[in-house]
């Protein structure tokens, strides 16, 4: 459970980070707020910034909702017991992982800047793929001792 | 399971008040017609200030954005090596157009007063004092007070400056332009087209990438050889 709750703590505050870009990309709020370097705006503005027609931040609201949502859901006492969806977060934990690291990608070696909003986001779906992950190999382990008494 | 619920509500009341703190102070107060999109949209014909001959086998078209700091870069850094080895050989001809996006407040503005001082013939100078001083880009403060020094430097008459801004003069013209953009399915700033063709490339381009671009081009369009005769 503690797992399921950290996946849904984390999917909140990125789907903030998500949500702040996202709507700065929609052209509300005027400069973003990057502390100065001219990273943000560098890595915004980029033609890499957009994604099938959408702006990047777009799928980083859906996915982190998407989490949050999958999370909440598995904390019902009807849901604890099903390793099920621990599955089904650890499956978009790792879209969402490897579509981060794709986009590090890009702001480290394609675009040059960096972006720390984007540095922000990185970090909390790495953390969630972490937790996801072991949360799903610590189902495995509980449910092995199980299968090999039935 | 209550109190975590209760934890998880008061964490999104804190981050949706954050949000909202950061995107109502990071705008400035918009000014003009001109920094703003119109009503309406209407061709006026104009298809953007060029560099080169008229005559050069390639031409370069450049949506950009004044606010976009990788346009500010390419203009500052790579513009001058471009303009020695390919337009002013007669090899290019470059055209500016103007793509300003949404999450930039400035640069319709920074576009039309661009379009002002070119009206009165000195937009290569302002676009020079636009993407020089580009600080202005950074702080989030209206720059139009800044933008007439900028246009004084460039050698603008301000009286007529001032009048054009404040009519938003262009500001159709800009969204024209805009949207010719989005119909050609520009995706960011800077985007190029060579001979109408959008250039892709894996990584913001420098002059090396361009002198590339252009040399092939020219030699797929060379006419072939006659066969030599003995």
């Amino acid at each position: 459970m503690r797992y399921r709750q950290t996946i849904a703590l984390l999917a909140l505050v990125g789907c903030f980070v998500a949500l702040y870009l996202w709507l700065h990309a929609l052209g509300y709020g005027g400069a973003i707020k990057c502390g100065g370097s001219g990273g943000c705006e560098e890595v915004q503005t980029s033609q890499w910034a957009t994604f099938l027609g959408m702006p990047v931040a777009f799928y980083g609201v859906v996915g982190y909702f998407a989490l949050l949502v999958v999370a909440v859901a598995a904390l019902r006492p009807a849901a604890i017991a099903d390793r099920g969806w621990d599955t089904m977060l650890a499956a978009i934990a790792s879209i969402g992982f490897f579509f981060t690291v794709y986009l590090t990608y890009l702001e480290l070696f394609v675009i040059h800047a960096i972006c720390r909003w984007c540095v922000g986001s990185a970090v909390i779906m790495t953390a969630i793929w972490i937790v996801a992950v072991a949360a799903w190999v610590a189902g495995g382990r509980r449910r092995a001792p199980e299968a090999q008494v039935s | 399971m209550n109190r975590f619920y209760v934890v998880l509500a008061v964490v999104a009341v804190v981050l949706g008040v954050a949000v909202f703190a950061l995107l109502r102070t990071g705008g400035g107060s918009a000014s003009a017609a001109a920094a703003g999109p119109p009503p309406t949209v209407a061709d006026d014909g104009f298809r953007g200030y060029t560099l080169g001959q008229g005559s050069a086998p390639v031409e370069i078209t450049e949506y950009l954005d004044f606010e976009c700091p990788v346009c500010a870069n390419f203009a500052t850094i790579q513009m001058p090596t471009i303009k020695e080895q390919l337009i002013n050989t007669g090899k290019v001809r470059w055209r500016f157009r103007d793509y300003p996006l949404p999450i930039h407040k400035y640069s319709r503005f920074a576009a039309h007063a661009a379009q002002c001082a070119g009206a009165q013939g000195h937009y290569f100078e302002m676009q020079d004092q636009l993407f020089e001083h580009h600080q202005w880009a950074q702080t989030g403060k209206d720059p139009s007070g800044l933008f007439r020094e900028l246009a004084q430097t460039a050698g603008v008459n301000l009286a007529t400056y001032d009048t054009c801004m404040k009519e938003g003069k262009f500001a159709q013209r800009i969204e024209y332009s805009r949207q010719e953009g989005d119909s050609l399915r520009v995706d960011g700033t800077p985007t190029f087209f060579a001979n109408g063709r959008k250039l892709e490339f894996r990584r913001l381009p420098g002059s090396d990438d361009f002198k590339v671009v252009v040399d092939s081009m020219m030699a797929h369009a060379a006419p072939p050889k006659k066969p030599q005769t003995h």
